[in-house]
């Protein structure tokens, strides 16, 4: 217990990093998978292939080896940010593969005539997408979409070996002060599971909310 | 008559089986013109390649003179002046009645949405429907569906409407409602193609009745002429299956 109440700033410290990467990687997933999922359906042929390239390679490559990638690619590019960032855009990039994949069965969960109707109104491929077709698929999304995220939350933990402030990399710091290795790993199991739960929690009032209704 | 849909030598595949040969078909400025045939005689998706939910392999069609282009705006805009009713309805099943009607007016058009609001449910009234205006899809039956797909078609001031078997999906107390909408319609001279089963229908509002049978136009009369005494062999033995009953 004592690990805790002694060590309370640094666990905090740790868990507003995670809750930091959690938040901002799944708003960029999200935003890229719902474009990509956009771009695997779309009409011209070279935005599909942006799309299956996308989802082809973020989606197979191992996380470790991204962050890998960004941090040591990325710079050789004259780009250089925060270690933080590089996090968010590994993450988020990783995440929104698997977002894009949820979205577009989503989207083929959408009766045909659905399309047929907004497309026969004149309305264009983008309008038919986003006020017909994605509206509805979404409903039927939330569900993986969360796990998704929840998966996100604790893939999230790579990014302490890369210098990044995190709940995981806690561990080292209290070990090296000498704290048993057990409990310190039992507080932090506990702030994943808190913020795993309170995504759950916030899919499963989505749902209830959004779902699609039998 | 202006010509206002024109058909020259359309020709469609699916693999190997040619479902549309060689169609000519011209639809005048406020004709009515009723679509039969045995099922798989590729009446629907004739009906379907007027404003390219089915892409064509050869031949042109011509809207208004202008000819349809194969994608992009071109082609969103002249699908606009052409409203299309299905058979299993395809309202938009998160949007209520009213939103249905009123989505494309303001998406596509550009109205206002007080305006769109006004003539929807406007439209709604002229269809019977002004108290459901803010049920959901699923909360009306299918007569009512159809009714509330053929006012969102309306709301676009279309210059033509397409009818793909409407009433085949419903039961036989709610065919007549839509009829009747679709009779009222035809009075008003709406230009209308209607793939139909419909014999009464094609009987008493059809200008043209145009027989179909393995992608081919076989007929292309007057109702009275074609019903009374029907040319080819097709027909004949076509009408003698559905009118025995």
């Amino acid at each position: 217990m004592n690990v805790l109440t002694e060590n309370f700033s640094l666990y905090g410290e740790g868990f507003l990093g995670t809750i930091r990467l959690t938040v901002f990687s799944s708003l960029l997933a999200l935003a890229l998978g719902v474009l990509m999922a956009g771009f695997r359906v779309a009409p011209v042929a070279a935005l599909r292939c942006v799309g299956t390239a996308w989802v082809a390679v973020l989606r197979n490559t191992p996380l470790t080896l991204l962050f890998f990638a960004m941090l040591l690619g990325l710079p050789r590019f004259g780009i250089a940010l925060p270690f933080e960032l590089f996090a968010v855009l590994a993450l988020g990039c990783y995440t929104s593969s698997f977002i894009c994949e949820a979205v577009r069965s989503g989207i083929n969960t959408v009766p045909l005539g659905q399309g047929e109707a907004a497309r026969s109104l004149g309305m264009t491929f983008g309008q038919t997408l986003g006020t017909v077709v994605l509206p509805q698929a979404f409903r039927s999304v939330i569900a993986p979409v969360g796990s998704t995220l929840i998966a996100l939350a604790k893939n999230s933990a790579i990014a302490g070996s890369f210098s990044v402030t995190e709940l995981l990399s806690t561990y080292k710091t209290l070990n090296e002060n000498g704290y048993s290795v057990i409990w310190s790993f039992v507080w932090i199991a506990l702030g994943y599971l808190i913020l795993t739960l309170a995504i759950s929690a916030l899919f499963h009032l989505l749902e209830r909310r959004w779902g699609v209704a039998r | 008559m202006e010509p206002l849909i024109e058909l020259r030598g359309v020709n469609k595949h699916y693999g190997d089986l040619h479902v549309l040969r060689d169609i000519n078909l011209t639809v005048g400025r406020g004709e009515v013109v009723v679509v039969i045939g045995p099922s798989g005689s590729g009446k629907s998706t004739l009906c379907r390649t007027i404003n390219r939910l089915e892409t064509v392999g050869s031949g042109t069609i011509t809207l208004a003179g202008e000819p349809l282009p194969a994608e992009g705006r071109e082609l969103a805009r002249l699908r606009s002046e052409v409203g299309m009713v299905f058979q299993s309805f395809n309202l938009f099943a998160h949007k209520t009645a009213l939103a249905n009607v009123m989505l494309a007016p303001v998406k596509v058009r550009g109205r206002k949405k007080e305006e769109a609001e006004a003539r929807a449910r406007e439209l709604l009234g002229r269809v019977g429907l002004a108290e459901h205006a803010d049920k959901y899809p699923a909360q009306l039956s299918g007569g009512q569906q159809q009714r509330v797909a053929i006012a969102r078609a309306l709301a676009m001031d279309p210059q033509a409407l397409l009818f793909d078997e409407p009433t085949s999906a419903l039961d036989p107390e709610m065919i007549s409602e839509v009829l009747e909408v679709m009779q009222q319609l035809a009075r008003d001279g709406m230009t209308m193609v209607v793939v139909t089963h419909e014999m009464g229908f094609a009987r008493s509002a059809a200008n043209r009745v145009v027989f179909m049978a393995d992608g081919q136009i076989v007929e292309d009369r007057v109702p009275e002429e074609f019903f009374t005494a029907p040319r080819s062999a097709r027909a004949q033995d076509f009408l003698s299956k559905i009118l025995k009953h």
